[in-house]
């Protein structure tokens, strides 16, 4: 946990140039076309100079990187059970601490937890909660696509309001998904952690220099990171990238970071698209778009502002200390 | 020696469980995924590198893997899925979609 690490040194990106080139992820997983787990996976490795270890949850990443007898990864990886990546990434950590202090470790590597949305908002989040609370120097990734996908497109705890899926179906009774999204930052965020953000795909910059930021921590770290499906979404896999785009400029997916405490909102939206801008490219909310489900996307909006200024209020609050 | 969190024990013998080769899954193919092939017109590339970072494979090969500036690009025909993003994402529109069956100069790379 020596402060004084080479990991701790902190460098921003500041362009695409200097961003390592040598591929952490082999070609050839079968993850499908235009995955944005996938573009997930790959910006946060090739934001590092350092390969880290990956400690993989049961979940798409994992399921389509290593299919037997193959595995994509260029780096240190292992896969655990659906509950437990902050447990083992725990160990591990924990491991390498013991060899650095007898002397034994041959060269640090920051350690990476990498769970979907099922594995952090709905299994795996004892194993997370313990894991920050230890305050094991690791980095917890999020890699949210809003629902339960290889297994069928079933609802998550990280699913939107008002959003189908198989198990939270469009008909007369229901809308959609009736519960609100879990806000697993607040919950992070709880724990006293000292780092934890937010990032979408389509801003790379943004993402890796969280990233960064979070490895070079002297403690546990939280990224929660936006990769649409657009098997489960449903829109075209060209747009993957741009879905997740107008995810942050509609304000329905804010990008923000809290530093001890403090939050900063690291890409603001002055003037955001109207929320139907996101929602008319994916299938799984065009219902909300006909005049009968009028008031679930009045709903579904409130939401949306609430939760901007929730975090835009705690923001400006510190930014006035 | 005087950290709590550490002490003397071990060494356990722990088994290997099962393991692949990193990154053995390059021998698998998957250009059958593909209705339509993404071609770079490298007159157009400026090298900005958007197309690689935000392919899910990768299947963009740089062509200055070890520079720190603009490097031009060419597609791995053997593992590009054909999802497209490449060809949204590029500034100068310098990669367009053409069918799968279309010939094209040079296979579209170098
Ligand atoms: S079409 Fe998709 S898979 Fe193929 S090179 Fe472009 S981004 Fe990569
Ligand atoms: S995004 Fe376009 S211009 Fe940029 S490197 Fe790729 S092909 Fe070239």
């Amino acid at each position: 946990m020596e402060g004084n690490s080479k990991l701790s040194q902190f460098q921003p990106v500041k362009s695409i140039f200097e961003i390592n080139r040598e591929e952490r992820m082999a070609p050839g997983h079968r993850a499908c076309a235009g995955c944005g787990p996938m573009i997930a996976v790959r910006q946060i490795l090739q934001s590092l100079d350092v390969k880290p270890v990956v400690i993989s949850a049961t979940g798409c990443v994992e399921v389509t990187t290593s299919t037997y007898p193959d595995s994509a990864w260029l780096v240190p990886w292992a896969h655990v059970a659906f509950e437990n990546s902050a447990a083992v990434a725990s160990g591990v950590e924990a491991a390498m601490h013991a060899l650095k202090v007898r002397g034994e470790l041959k060269e640090e590597r920051p350690v990476i937890a990498l769970a979907g949305d099922g594995g952090t908002f709905d299994i795996g989040l004892q194993a997370l909660s313990g894991a920050l609370e230890r305050g094991h120097r690791m980095l917890y990734v999020c890699y949210d696509n809003e629902a339960y996908m290889n297994t069928g497109i079933q609802r998550s705890s990280a699913t939107p309001f008002g959003a189908w899926t198989t198990t939270s179906p469009v008909g007369k009774e229901w809308p959609g998904k009736a519960e609100i999204k879990k806000d697993i930052m607040g919950i992070v965020v709880a724990h006293g952690t000292p780092y934890a953000a937010t990032a979408s795909i389509s801003h790379w910059k943004d993402l890796m220099t969280k990233v960064r930021k979070a490895v070079s921590q002297n403690g546990p770290t939280f990224l929660h990171v936006y990769a649409p499906c657009n098997r489960g979404w449903r829109f075209e896999p060209k747009d993957t990238v741009e879905v997740a785009k107008r995810a942050v400029e509609t304000r329905f997916f804010p990008l923000y970071e809290v530093e001890n405490g403090r939050y900063r909102v690291t890409v603001p939206v002055a003037k955001p698209r109207p929320l139907e801008d996101f929602l008319s490219l994916q299938g799984r909310f065009s219902h909300l778009l006909k005049p009968e489900n009028s008031e679930t996307l009045k709903e579904l909006k409130g939401i949306v502002e609430e939760r901007w200024s929730k975090i835009n209020a705690a923001a400006s609050v510190q930014a006035q200390v | 020696m005087s950290d709590p969190r550490v002490r003397p024990v071990g060494p356990y013998p722990i088994s290997q469980g099962g393991w692949h080769e990193g990154g053995s899954s390059k021998a698998y193919v998957t250009n059958d995924w593909r209705l339509e092939k993404p071609v770079v017109d490298l007159e157009k590339c400026v090298g900005c590198l958007y197309c690689w970072v935000y392919c899910p494979e990768p299947a963009i090969d740089l062509l200055d893997r070890a520079g720190k500036g603009p490097s031009k690009v060419r597609i791995d025909y053997d593992h590009c899925k054909g999802c497209g993003i490449c060809q949204q994402v590029c500034p100068p529109k310098a990669i367009k979609m053409v069918p799968e069956e279309e010939e094209v100069a040079n296979n579209g790379s170098i």
